[in-house]
């Protein structure tokens, strides 16, 4: 009897006890209702009283969360449509505001966020053409952003941290359009190379041909010179030499010419036996 | 607290561990506690009371549980990994590894977070195993500061740095790196031009990348240490890659015209260089040998003239008559002895001319030294006859 009396009496005190503390962890924000009245928020984590059946707790995710919206198209100040994927990371900042704005709801939370930074981008964008966009604006899109969107956000009890930028694109019909620029650009590259090639190797070439004829021109310079040069030496020596006797020279060359002409059997002389070889052909004298 | 002391009641903690899981000795483990603590409870509840028994035993049992439970808050961290524990939710340590004691549930919690292994998060493609690298191009695609489109993949990696704010900041770590990755290498390519990022500015980008990721991922707090990022892959879309090989063989083709014309230069240039030595070694050579042949001649009239100028009429007509012989001799000769006889001579020159060329080829075919059979006309004037010529075709 008594060890059941111990028993129960142990349980009970356990139940009670449960009944009356709760905990709020590191990554929790609590609210205490009393009989459906906000009563306290600001809760330290860590182990807290309440009234049992009397006092309520709810508790919503601290941590910072994320708002991941779909692509969406937006227009630029030049009328171009771009596709923007962005994330909003946020997180509770007022727990009685967020819980009485959303019911304390994360996708509500989120469907109203993303309203928020929707209108919000929309704004920034008709300002900026694609070109500030992609390269130069953005964290001057993301502080605008942020502050533009921050009164809102208050309301509903949240803290922007991040508002980021994932993907600026460009429609497909666009990217298409964009591949074949980029084809052409890289056909304008790939000619300029190619005739660049040719223009080297022309000049290569015709330097070679060039380097040919000069030297070719320059050997027969230096030939017929050596052949001049030649033929002088060679007609000195003879005009010093046969100008010692002409008459003999004459005799002498014509001899030598003669026999030189008249070599073949087909040649054929027709001769009269007065000459001085046939002096003696006819009758001895 | 004896029972915190791991060696004071011989029991190590890791068969404590397992006794939790393991019925079978639960049994013996509450016996030897209750025989080692049996003394201090019974001692204190003791006291002459009648149902002693039944609550000594009640006794026994509870501090038995009560050990058991205190047991269970033994836990070991270990080697690169970290222990992050909260009482009641609230944060209150975070411990080193080896062997760690906590108040056991529910009012301590542990959570045991790695922060020794490299994780990686994989931008613009997925390493699927054996399907091997397939490519993300929501992911990977995107515009460069001179609108056009480039491929490129990014592998993070990253550790956890500070294991406090790794479990209680953020909520989904992983995703928000990723998340975050995407926004930061955007943004880096979106200020390089397209050239700069497929080429000579790969690790520059990649460095940009990781500051930019480490920075946002710090504002969150998130506890996170980007190690490295790997530029896996920055190439132009698939769309566009035919032209853009093209580009390059183009560039290569510009090498190979190139080389062309250097192999015609190299081989046009020396073979012209030769030519042009040869046409000047040949005028050299003219030259060497007409001057060589007019020292020759003119050394060979110089000696015949000292000669002459000795005897001049008998060297005179000695010459003479040899040439005449030689040039008879070797020549088809026609005498013609018309003097004031006949006004009309009648010459058969062309057929003469024709039959001594006759007679000498096949003199040529048949003999061997034609000129030393030479022919000779004789045309008298009486006879007009030609009788040797006959004679010498018929032998």
């Amino acid at each position: 009897m008594r060890q059941n009396t111990i028993l129960i009496a142990v349980g009970a005190l356990f139940f009670i006890v449960s009944a009356c503390v709760f905990t709020v962890s590191e990554t929790e924000r609590a609210i205490k209702f009393r009989l459906g009245e906000v009563i306290e928020t600001d809760f330290k984590p860590g182990l807290h009283g309440k009234l049992p059946f009397i006092n309520n707790v709810k508790k919503f995710d601290s941590r910072i969360l994320t708002m991941d919206s779909k692509p969406e198209r937006f227009l630029t100040s030049e009328k171009k449509n771009v596709i923007v994927d962005s994330f909003v990371k946020w997180k509770i900042a007022d727990v009685k505001t967020y819980y009485t704005a959303v019911a304390g709801d994360t996708n509500q939370a989120n469907i109203r966020l993303d309203q928020i930074i929707k209108d919000a981008f929309r704004s920034e964008f008709s300002k900026r053409t694609i070109k500030q966009l992609v390269s130069s604006d953005r964290t001057a899109i993301r502080t605008a952003l942020i502050t533009l969107s921050t009164p809102i956000a208050v309301k509903l009890g949240i803290e922007i941290v991040d508002v980021q930028v994932k993907r600026i694109d460009l429609p497909s019909e666009v990217s298409s359009s964009v591949y074949r620029r980029m084809e052409a650009e890289r056909e304008r590259v790939a000619r300029e190379f190619r005739s660049q090639g040719k223009e080297a190797a022309e000049r290569i070439r015709a330097d070679a041909d060039k380097q040919r004829q000069i030297i070719m021109a320059n050997a027969f310079r230096d030939a017929e010179m050596l052949r001049g040069s030649g033929d002088a030496t060679a007609a000195d020596i003879y005009a010093k030499n046969y100008g010692e006797d002409i008459e003999f020279y004459t005799f002498y060359r014509s001899m030598n010419a003669y026999q030189r002409t008249f070599r073949k059997p087909g040649d054929m002389l027709v001769v009269e036996p007065d000459s001085d070889f046939f002096k003696y052909f006819k009758k001895q004298k | 607290m004896s029972w915190n002391e791991p060696g004071g009641d011989k029991k190590d903690p890791w068969s404590g561990r397992k006794d939790e899981n393991g019925p079978p000795d639960l049994d013996e483990v509450i016996r030897s506690f209750q025989e080692k603590l049996g003394g201090i409870f019974g001692g204190g509840s003791g006291g002459g009371d009648s149902e002693g028994g039944s609550i000594k035993g009640l006794g026994f049992l509870a501090a038995g549980a009560a050990v058991l439970w205190g047991l269970s808050g033994f836990y070991i961290v270990d080697e690169g990994t970290r222990g992050v524990e909260t009482r009641f939710g609230a944060y209150s340590d975070t411990t080193q590894p080896g062997l760690n004691w906590r108040f056991p549930s529910p009012i301590d919690q542990v959570q045991i977070v790695d922060v020794q292994n490299v994780q990686v998060v994989e931008v613009g493609y997925r390493s699927g195993g054996r399907q091997g690298a397939g490519s993300v191009p929501r992911e990977a695609l995107m515009l460069t500061k001179d609108e056009n489109i480039v491929d490129v993949r990014l592998a993070v990696q990253y550790q956890v740095k500070d294991a406090k704010n790794y479990v209680f900041n953020l909520l989904n770590p992983t995703a928000t790196l990723k998340q975050v990755t995407e926004s930061a290498e955007r943004g880096v390519i979106g200020h390089s031009t397209m050239d700069f990022v497929l080429t000579e500015g790969r690790s520059e980008i990649v460095a940009e990348i990781q500051t930019e990721i480490q920075k946002v991922m710090d504002s969150y707090e998130s506890g996170i240490l980007i190690t490295t990022v790997n530029l896996q892959d920055a190439q132009p879309p698939e769309q566009v890659q035919g032209a853009f090989e093209d580009a390059i063989k183009a560039r290569e083709d510009e090498q190979r015209y190139i080389n062309e014309a250097e192999a015609y230069s190299n081989e046009v240039v020396p073979v012209a260089r030769g030519a042009a030595s040869r046409k000047t070694q040949e005028a050299e050579a003219y030259k060497e040998s007409i001057i060589a042949k007019a020292t020759g001649e003119v050394s060979r009239f110089t000696q015949l003239l000292t000669e002459y100028k000795k005897a001049p009429v008998v060297t005179r007509q000695r010459m003479y008559l040899e040439s005449m012989e030689s040039v008879l001799s070797n020549t088809s000769t026609v005498m013609v002895d018309v003097k004031g006889s006949n006004n009309m001579l009648y010459l058969p020159l062309d057929k003469l001319g024709n039959r001594s060329a006759n007679t000498t080829a096949s003199n040529n075919a048949n003999v061997q030294q034609p000129r030393s059979i030479p022919q000779k006309t004789s045309i008298n004037n009486s006879s007009r006859t030609t009788t040797r010529g006959r004679d010498v075709r018929g032998r």
